[in-house]
Formats: structure tokens, sequence, C-alpha cells
């Protein structure tokens, strides 16, 4: 199996519903198109795929809708009509904070997490999830173990213990996924995202099996800036070139073809925080002695620092982010310019929102659902340069190691940095990296590299291709990319 | 007994749809079938561009018959008619 597995049938759906938002958007009839939307999805008539029928199949693909639109599917009114929404879409000025949003009607299906004594329990004589329960919350009654919930603590020693395999526990996918304990049901049985603690990972987005948790789409908004005919610019995130069956050339003169002013690697940012990070890895840890230091490209993983561990703000770099310089170089140049990140993640929404040289994020899905909805073929473009030079190892950011590489890349040999690679951010990788901030030390290396994504940024949830050929697809890319010591000299 | 041939389009449509996750199809078949079926990534079928059809897509075919929303699983089992 892949890295990057995206539940392939609620992604499907989610993007046609995208694609269906485009093309009502390019069409004549915008409101009454996105009105129909839920309508032309599921015709009178037709199969009930997933729920228990046609009004709810309806209702939820209209919840979709309104992610799609941008909104809080959790604030709007069931009264409101998705083609007022589309109206109102239209006159927002600036995108709402939080990158994500639930479902709740799809998601109120599920059993809330706990351990649960199945049907196999024989109630046997031994009974050794009695004496493993540290809580007395386990016992037998009429022949079999009965769980008292208000003592179960849910540390599952009971499950572990029985000779029957009879003892289960029951997971909620997204609280089980969430690595901060930001997303959780709470007594009415409703699920939600407690955006004090939520790092926006986008954990939650993949793990939903009923594909519950929204990305707020700010399709609308870049279109609506593209039809006003302001000067938009794509930045696109290193880990574009392995999404889409074409060469980076042929992709920058399909995005241009979609309307942009122009389209510039992030990866050019990418050399900018190498440079600044290598330069401080050799001051901070080589002659000061820190014991080391932690790379700050990750939007997740920086959110992770401010929100759940402040200790870590020291050793991590004060290097900005790709997205961060590339914005700031385009904004220079372009003062009057729209600048649009195109992300493989939900992460990067947020650190957009912060960032005011960063107006909108697409993902890699939306631009995808974009090209289907022109029926654009990115594969018959003859293909045209990028004006900004990036290195190899810029554009390696997209995978694990690539970030640690470029800087080891610009130290002497003296010098060089033993990284140690934090791949995807869960529990376990969380616990350690608050281990070496309290204990001050790391003895897996002096420069840590976190990637929220296992495999990197082409691990990201909104990206379209399977890891491997990606991964495939971006090395020839790297190959065939000038050293990163020919562009900074 | 003629080769069975099967075609995964990788057109953009087909491709962002969900054949980027067929690709897979293009080392596992070989291994599965030996020579006894052909397969290869496609650019666009045009399956695609009929009115709507955009919303059943990836698109495979294997000889003549056309598999709408293709999944690993469907176009094996296509395979496997075919050759009976």
């Amino acid at each position: 199996m892949s890295v990057n597995t995206p539940n392939k049938q609620t992604s499907h759906l989610k993007r046609e519903i995208l694609v269906r938002l485009i093309k009502a958007y390019l069409g004549d009839n915008y409101a009454e198109d996105v009105r129909l939307i839920p309508y032309r999805m599921r015709p009178q008539g037709s199969d009930i795929q997933f729920r228990c029928c046609i009004h709810k199949e309806r209702a939820i693909l209209r919840d979709r809708v309104i992610a799609g639109l941008g909104f809080d599917i959790e604030e709007a009114q069931d009264w409101e009509l998705l083609s007022d929404l589309a109206v109102k879409a239209l006159d927002r000025k600036t995108p709402e904070e939080h990158p994500l949003t639930l479902l709740q009607t799809a998601c109120n299906e599920c059993v809330p997490a706990r351990i649960h004594v199945t049907d196999l329990c024989q109630g046997c004589v031994a009974r050794p999830c009695e004496s493993a329960c540290r809580f007395g919350a386990i016992k037998v009654v009429n022949g079999k173990s009965h769980i008292d919930q208000t003592k179960c603590k849910s540390c599952g020693l009971c499950a572990q213990v029985c000779p029957f395999q009879a003892i289960t526990r029951i997971i909620v996918p997204c609280e089980h996924a969430c690595p901060v304990g930001a997303i959780a049901k709470d007594e009415d049985g409703l699920t939600r995202i407690d955006h004090e603690k939520c790092i926006s990972c986008g954990k939650c987005v993949k793990a939903c099996p009923f594909g519950a948790v929204h990305k707020k789409s700010q399709l609308i908004d870049i279109l609506k800036n593209i039809k006003a005919k302001k000067q938009v610019i794509a930045m696109v995130a290193p880990a574009i070139m392995g999404q889409l069956p074409c060469t980076p050339q042929q992709l920058r003169e399909a995005i241009i073809d979609l309307g942009f002013a122009d389209v510039v690697e992030v990866a050019v940012g990418a050399d900018v925080t190498s440079e600044t990070e290598s330069k401080e890895f050799k001051e901070r840890v080589i002659e000061n002695g820190d014991p080391f230091m932690t790379t700050s490209c990750c939007a997740a993983y920086n959110e992770l620092v401010e929100k759940h561990i402040p200790e870590l703000k020291r050793y991590r770099s004060t290097a900005k982010t790709p997205a961060y310089y590339t914005a700031e170089i385009v904004k220079k140049e372009n003062p009057n310019a729209v600048t649009v990140f195109f992300s493989p993640c939900v992460a990067k929404r947020r650190e957009a929102l912060q960032n005011p040289n960063i107006d909108y994020v697409l993902s890699f899905e939306e631009l995808g659902a974009w090209f289907i909805a022109t029926g654009t073929q990115v594969a018959e473009y003859k293909g045209e340069e990028y004006t900004k030079k990036a290195s190899a190892e810029g554009r390696n950011y997209a995978v694990t190691g690539g970030v640690a590489g470029a800087v080891n890349a610009l130290l002497d040999d003296k010098d060089k940095a033993k990284p140690y690679y934090v791949d995807g951010l869960d529990k376990a990788s969380i616990r350690d990296l608050k281990k070496f901030a309290k204990n001050g030390k790391c003895d897996l290396g002096n420069l840590i590299e976190v990637m929220a994504c296992p495999g990197g940024c082409l691990g990201g949830q909104n990206t379209i291709n399977a890891y491997r050929p990606a991964a495939k697809q971006l090395a020839e890319y790297v190959k065939n990319s000038p050293d990163i010591k020919e562009i900074i000299k | 007994m003629a080769k069975v041939n099967v075609k995964v389009c990788l057109g953009t449509t087909c491709f962002v749809m969900g054949s980027s996750n067929l690709q897979e199809l293009i080392d596992l078949v070989p291994k599965k079938y030996g020579d006894k079926v052909d397969v290869a990534g496609s650019p666009c079928l045009g399956l695609c561009s009929i009115d709507w059809e955009f919303s059943k897509a990836p698109y495979v075919k294997v000889n003549d018959t056309v598999i709408k929303e293709a999944t690993v699983e469907k176009v094996l089992e296509e395979i496997d008619k075919q050759l009976k």
C-alpha cells in the first residue's frame, strides 16, 4: 500500500462536486446551477448509493456544496437555498478563518469510542478481564462480561488479556487519527473541532470514511478574481510536479490558460529557506553548541509548536517557509497582484490566512477539478519554461529528507548536520518531540526535519497522484534541475 | 488465444478522478497474467467528454468493454471474464 491512500470513494464524490461548482460558475446560470447540484447528482429515481433515502443523499450533497462554496457547514441554516449561498460567496471579501468544517449529518452515524464486549464473550471461569482491570470497571453479569462505562478509562487491558479476543475497542476514525485531541464527539453525539487545539494537519480529512470533514474551498473567490481580470499569480508548491500526467512545463502553460498571469515555483522560496536555515544551523548548532535545531517549513508542525509544544520554539529554525519567501518576492515585484498558493494540504490554508502576502489557497485536487471543468488536457500543451529558476534541492522539499538534504548541501563537510526525520506527525512522534524539547537533547540527530504527512508533502491530503508514481515523476524533474550552489552564490 | 488488451485512461479527467490510483495495474497485471494480457496507460480515450460523463471517470477499456468508475478490482474481474 502506498503512503498516500486517500479514500477513493469519498474523494471522487468531493471532486465531482468541485467540478460541478466550477462549471456552474463558468456557465450562464451560476446560482441556479449550484442549487441543482444535489438534484443532478441524484436525479429522481436514481440508486440510493450510501444513505437511507434519496433525500438524505441530497441533503448531504448540499452540505458538501456549502463547503465547496467556502462556508462553514455547521453555521449554514437548513432553510438557506444553495442559490442564495452561491450569491453570498461572490460577495465575500476574505476567506473564512478556520480551514476545516464538519458535515454533521454524515458523521452522526459513528458509535462513540469505547471498549466493548462482543457476543463472543464466553463468561469463562478464569475471567482475566476482571482481574486485569485496574478501575473495577468490568464484571461478569449474567454469564457475560459487562463494562461500567462510568468507570472505564479505555486503557484496553481487558481486550489484551481476553483469551477469546471477545473485547474490542470501538474507535471513531477522526478522533483516533487526530494527533492532538482536537476533534471529538460531544454528549449529543455530534463531532466538533476544537479550533484552539486543531493544527490543521488534515489527518481527520483522510481518516473519515464518510468524507465528513471538509475544507472550506476558496475556489469561488479565486475564480471571481480571474473573471475580474485581476493579475492573479499562481505559486505552486514543489509537490505539484508529481501530481498530473504531464511535464512541469506543460503544467505551467495549462495553469496560465486557466487565466493566471504567471506561475512561480515555491521552490524559489525554498532556496531562500535553505540558505537561511543552513546559516542558522551553522551558527546555532555548530558554533554555539545548541543540542539540535528543527526545520520550520511545515505549516501543521508550526501550528503544533505554537499551540502544544511552545517549549520547542527555541529549537525551531527562525527561517520562514518557502511559501512565505515566494509570496514576498512575488508581491514585491507585483504589488497589485492577487497571489494564490497551490497546496497539497489543509495546513497551508492556516498559514496563508496569517500571511498578508498570500491571498488565497487552491488545493491540488481543486486544480484538478478546474481542469476537468474546463476540459483541459494537460498533456496536450507544448510547455514553457518557468522564468524564475529553482534548484534541485528546493524542488525536492516535497519529500521526506528533502529539507534536511538542502540544508546539508549548503554546509561545508566539517559542519554537516546529522538529520533525524519525523516522517509524519502522530501521537507517538509528538511525544518524542516533547521529550526532545523537555530534555533539551536529541540523541538521534542534530537537525530534526518535521513533516506532518508521512512521505512529505507528496503525502498530503489534497494530492491527486498516488505516492509512488508521484515521487518518481518529481525525482525526474529534480534530476534535471540545477544544483543549489548554482542558484545561491 | 488472442491477447486481452487493457488500456488505462490517463487523460486529465480520468487521472484526477482516480486513474492515478490505477497506475499500479501497469505493474500488477503483467505479474499476474504474464503475456496473456497487454496493459498500458493511454492518453485520453475521449469517454469523459460525452456530455457530463466526467462523473463516471476513471475509465478503463478491457478489449472493447468500457469500465466506468474503474477500480483495480473491477478491472481484474473483467480481465478474468475475458480470459475464460
